[in-house]
């Protein structure tokens, strides 16, 4: 993956995947020196069988093949890059990802496009409570979804084009303006 | 500037919108699996909700699936216009989306050129 938002993409369907109602994304471009990121989920969790073997290539819930990537890539990229890949997961609780690169290393990817990651999850997905954070230094955007569902009452949702092309604008403005503002001070 | 106090006024102008909102509108599925999102499957998706918004096709649905198994013609794209088959086609870039809708979802031709699979729907 090119993009650290497309691994994120790529978890969350995991979530997805696993029933998740709700799933919280934590961004933190500077935690001590490393990028780190973290998606917690209600899904159904995996029980500690497959949460040992999940890093393997050839253990996946597909039904298509036997080979299932998203895990072993996301492990080999935070590796390659000085970090590391840690899954806390209970059945019938919830699976939780820390992802976690060394900031400044050379092969670690870059964040990507996060607001057309977030997008693409609400707008296929528009029931999941989605709620996002992320930081840089002293810098911090939250976003819930709820809230915007709050707003928007009951018949109108992210799968109307104008409230997609209204959060992928406000969700730029929102993460640039925390760069910005980071990257001043 | 855009704030969460938007969606007020958004709010008040869809409402007229959703009754021309049909469950029985054309589908547009895009694979989102590993593989799929590896391939370029995100870009296809934000090309095509870019698309339905600028023509205002504010009934056409747009769904994901998972992995199909058809890795190496990603990233597969699948109309279903009513009462027509599903239409998949494979190796989908993002300067395809402005075709496929023009041509497919909006006039019912299929682009023979990209297709990769047909089923033809029950019922």
């Amino acid at each position: 993956m090119r993009e650290i938002a497309l691994h994120i993409l790529d978890l969350i369907q995991n979530s997805i995947a696993a029933s998740a109602k709700k799933v919280f994304l934590d961004v933190n471009e500077d935690e001590e020196g490393y990028f780190v990121f973290r998606i917690c989920d209600d899904g159904k969790g995996m029980n500690a069988d497959l949460l040992q073997k999940i890093r393997d290539p050839f253990v996946t819930t597909r039904l298509t093949r036997d080979v299932g990537l998203g895990i072993p890539f996301i492990a080999m990229s935070t590796e390659q890059s000085g970090g590391h890949l840690t899954i806390r997961s209970k059945e019938g609780v919830g699976t939780t990802i820390e992802a976690a690169f060394l900031r400044d290393h050379l092969d670690r990817p870059p964040l990507g496009d996060l607001a057309a990651t977030i997008r693409v999850i609400l707008v296929t997905n528009p029931e999941l409570q989605f709620i996002v954070r992320y930081r840089y230094g002293n810098n911090c955007f939250e976003f819930d979804s709820l809230a915007v569902k709050e707003m928007l009452g009951d018949e109108i949702d992210f799968s109307f084009p104008e409230v997609y092309l209204w959060l992928d604008a406000y969700l730029k403005q929102e993460i640039s303006k925390v760069r910005n503002d980071q990257e001043a001070t | 500037m855009k704030t969460l106090e938007d969606l007020k006024a958004l709010r008040e102008k869809l409402k007229g919108d959703i009754k021309v909102r049909q469950k029985q509108g054309t589908k547009i599925i895009i694979g989102m699996g590993t593989c799929c999102i590896a391939a370029g499957a995100r870009e296809v998706m934000s090309a095509v909700l870019d698309e339905l918004a600028v023509r205002k096709l504010n009934d056409v649905q747009v769904q994901q699936t998972g992995c199909i198994g058809m890795c190496e013609k990603e990233v597969l794209l699948d109309v279903i216009r009513p009462d027509e088959p599903r239409i998949t086609y494979g190796n989908v870039k993002p300067a395809d989306v402005k075709r496929i809708i023009a041509d497919h979802v909006v006039n019912g031709r299929i682009i023979e050129d990209l297709v990769v699979g047909k089923i033809e729907q029950e019922g």
